[in-house]
C-alpha cells in the first residue's frame, strides 16, 4: 500500500502547525458539521446548472405554450395548447417519424459494427494492443464532429473516392441501382438518406463502443468457456450468455447514439435530402420562420422520447454499464 | 480440451473488428490528403497533383486566425469554470451519500445527455426572455455547462479509487481541511482534473451546435468551418484547417490518456 508514500509527501514536518483564525475555525466547522461543508461544495454547481441549464429548459417549455400570431408574425404569451396541435399536421409528424426511424436503424447499425470490436477489446486485446484499441475509438470519439462529418463529404461526393473505388472495382451499377431507389436514393451517395445513415453511424459508432466494451469486460471469459465445453457453438453462446450480458452496455450505447441522431441538425443538412429531420425543423422554425413555439414544441419531442428512453434504461440496469 | 486458456480470437472476430477500425480511421486520414491537393473547386479523387501552397494561403487568412483566437478563449474559460464546478460536485457526491444525489448525478449528465440542440435553444430562449445580448459570455455559459460533465467524470473516477482514510490519517496528524485538501486530496486528483480539463477543452473547442444558437455574430472555429461547408468560398483553405484541427486535438487526448492510464498507483487505491 502506497499510504505511507502520500504521508510522507502530504506531511513533510511530521506535524503541520493547526491554524489559528478564520481559516481554522472554518475548518473545525466542516469537520464537526459536514452537512455545512458539504452544502457550500454543492451549492456552486447546482446553482449554474440549476440556473442556467434547468431555468434555460423551462424557458423553452414556457414558450411552447404560446403561440404565434399567423398574420403579424408575433408571439402571443398567452397559454395554449395550439402549437402542440400542428405538430400533428402531417408534415410535422412525418418529420419526427422519419427522425426516429432514422435514430433506430442508426443505433441498430451501431451495436451490430460495434461489438465485435468491443468484443475483441475487452477480450483478447491485451497490454500494448489493448491501450492501441483504446486510442483507436478515443481518438475517433473526440476528434473534430465537423471534421469527421466534412471526410464524409470528401468520401460521398460524386466524384469522390467511393464512385473511384467502385469504376475500379467494376460495380459502379450497383451504386447506381441503389440510387435509383425511392426514398434511400437521390443524384448522389451525398445527397442522400443513405449517406445520413453511414455518416450518423460513423460519428456516434464510438459512443457504443465504449459502454458495450465496459459491459463485456465484466463477463468472467470463463463463461464462455464453460457455454463451449458444455457443447454451446459460437452462435449459442453469442444469444444465450453474451448477447444477455453486453445488453445493459448495448442499451446504454443506444442512449447516446438515438439522443444524438434524434437532435442533430449539421449531419441531415450537409449531408441528406431536403427533407427534414427534428433538428433541422427546430433550427428553422426558430430562425428563418421565426415561429420559437414551434420549435420549442419540436423539442419537446425528443425530450419526451428520451424521458421514456431514459426511464426504460435504467430499469434494464444501463445506467451501471456508463 | 477446448477451454485452454490464452485463445487467440477467431479469424472471423479478427477481421470484424480490425474493419470497424479502419471504418473509423480511414475518413479521417483522408482530410490529410486533401490538405495537400492542386484541385480548387471539387473533391475529385485521386488529387490530380501534391501542393503546400494552400497552407501559406491559410496562413494569411486574418478569418481564420481570428475563429481560432476565440475558440481558445472561450474554451480555456469554459474550462475553467468547469473545472471548479465539476470538481466541487464531484467531491461531494463521491464523498457522501445524501437524499438527492442521483438527481444530481442526473442533473450533471443531463446537458450532453439530451440533444445539443435542446440545450442551445433553451439557452437562447432563456436569453432572449431574458433580454441577454449575445456576447462572448453567452457563449462560454453554453459551454461552461455541457463541459463540467467532463470534468465531474474523471474525478469522480479518481476519487472513487482514492481511499477515504488518508484524508482522516491527515486530519489525525493535525492538518486542518485546507491543509488536508492542499497536500493530499489536489495531489492525488491532480492528473484526473488535467485530463478532464483537457478533455473539456477538446470539447468545447469542438462544439458547433450549442454555439451556433448561443453566438451573435461572433464566429469560433467550429462555425467558421460549418459555414464554409455549406457556403464554400475556398474549398482547399477548408481542407488545411481541417487537418489542423485534427492533429491540434489529437494532443490533449493524447495527453489526457496518458494522464489518466497509470490509475493503479494512485495513493490510497487499496482501500
Amino acid at each position: 500500500m502506497s499510504l505511507d508514500a502520500a504521508m510522507m509527501r502530504a506531511t513533510a514536518p511530521a506535524i503541520l502547525p493547526g491554524s489559528g483564525g478564520l481559516r481554522g475555525a472554518l475548518s473545525d466547522l466542516f469537520w464537526r458539521k459536514p452537512k455545512v461543508l458539504l452544502l457550500l461544495m454543492l451549492l456552486p454547481p447546482v446553482l449554474w446548472l440549476g440556473i442556467v441549464y434547468i431555468g434555460s429548459l423551462f424557458a423553452l417549455l414556457a414558450q411552447s405554450f404560446f403561440s404565434i400570431d399567423e398574420f403579424s408574425g408575433l408571439i402571443n404569451r398567452e397559454f395554449t395548447l395550439k402549437t402542440y396541435g400542428d405538430l400533428f399536421q402531417a408534415a410535422n409528424l412525418d418529420i419526427i417519424l422519419r427522425t426516429v426511424t432514422m435514430a433506430a436503424l442508426v443505433t441498430l447499425a451501431s451495436a451490430v459494427i460495434a461489438f465485435p470490436i468491443a468484443y475483441y477489446a475487452a477480450r483478447y486485446a491485451r497490454g500494448r494492443w489493448k491501450a492501441l484499441f483504446y486510442l483507436g475509438i478515443m481518438l475517433p470519439l473526440w476528434s473534430s464532429y465537423l471534421v469527421k462529418i466534412y471526410a464524409w463529404k470528401l468520401i460521398l461526393a460524386k466524384e469522390g473516392i467511393l464512385t473511384w473505388l467502385l469504376a475500379k472495382l467494376h460495380l459502379l451499377w450497383l451504386l447506381d441501382a441503389w440510387l435509383s431507389l425511392p426514398v434511400v436514393g437521390g443524384n448522389s451517395l451525398s445527397v442522400s438518406f443513405t449517406g445520413t445513415f453511414i455518416v450518423f453511424v460513423y460519428v456516434w459508432l464510438p459512443f457504443m463502443i465504449l459502454p458495450v466494451q465496459a459491459a463485456l469486460e465484466r463477463v468472467p471469459g470463463n463463461l464462455v468457456e464453460a457455454s463451449s465445453d458444455l457443447g454451446a457453438s459460437p452462435g449459442q453462446t453469442f444469444r444465450n450468455v453474451l448477447f444477455p450480458l453486453a445488453l445493459p452496455g448495448i442499451v446504454a450505447g443506444s442512449i447516446f447514439t438515438f439522443s444524438l441522431t434524434l437532435g442533430d441538425y449539421i449531419i441531415p443538412q450537409i449531408i441528406g435530402t431536403s427533407r427534414l429531420f427534428i433538428g433541422q425543423a427546430v433550427y428553422s422554425q426558430q430562425g428563418t420562420a421565426g415561429n420559437i413555439p414551434l420549435a420549442a414544441a419540436f423539442t419537446v419531442v425528443p425530450i419526451v422520447i428520451m424521458g421514456f428512453y431514459l426511464w426504460g434504461a435504467k430499469r434494464m440496469g444501463a445506467f451501471d454499464a456508463l | 480440451m477446448r477451454s485452454d486458456g490464452s485463445q487467440s480470437a477467431p479469424l472471423g472476430l479478427k477481421i470484424a473488428a480490425a474493419c470497424g477500425l479502419l471504418f473509423l480511421h480511414l475518413p479521417i486520414l483522408l482530410i490529410f490528403v486533401y490538405a495537400f491537393t492542386t484541385e480548387e473547386k471539387s473533391f475529385v479523387w485521386p488529387p490530380p497533383g501534391l501542393t503546400t501552397q494552400w497552407f501559406a494561403v491559410t496562413w494569411n487568412r486574418p478569418d481564420v486566425w481570428q475563429a481560432l483566437s476565440l475558440s481558445v478563449r472561450v474554451a480555456a474559460i469554459s474550462t475553467a469554470i468547469a473545472l471548479v464546478l465539476g470538481t466541487l460536485c464531484s467531491a461531494a457526491v463521491s464523498r457522501t451519500k445524501f437524499f438527492g444525489r442521483e438527481t444530481i448525478s442526473l442533473l450533471v449528465i443531463l446537458p450532453i445527455a439530451l440533444p445539443g440542440i435542446i440545450t442551445g435553444i433553451a439557452l437562447r430562449s432563456a436569453f432572449s426572455l431574458a433580454d441577454i445580448p449575445f456576447s462572448f459570455w453567452t457563449i462560454v455559459l453554453g459551454h461552461a455547462t455541457f463541459c463540467v460533465v467532463v470534468v465531474y467524470n474523471n474525478a469522480v473516477a479518481r476519487f472513487r479509487r482514492s481511499s477515504g482514510s488518508m484524508i482522516e490519517a491527515s486530519m489525525d496528524l493535525g492538518a486542518d481541511g485546507f491543509q488536508t485538501f492542499r497536500h493530499v486530496v489536489l495531489p492525488n486528483i491532480a492528473t484526473a482534473l488535467l485530463a478532464g480539463g483537457m478533455l473539456a477543452f477538446a470539447l468545447s473547442f469542438d462544439e458547433v451546435i450549442v454555439t451556433t444558437f448561443t453566438a451573435g455574430q461572433q464566429q469560433t472555429l467550429p462555425i467558421w468551418m460549418l459555414e464554409e461547408l455549406i457556403r464554400p468560398r475556398q474549398r482547399p483553405v477548408t481542407n488545411v484547417v481541417a487537418m489542423v484541427v485534427v492533429l491540434v486535438t489529437l494532443l490533449p487526448i493524447l495527453a489526457a490518456y496518458y494522464l489518466t492510464r497509470d490509475g493503479d498507483q494512485i495513493a490510497g487505491s487499496g482501500k
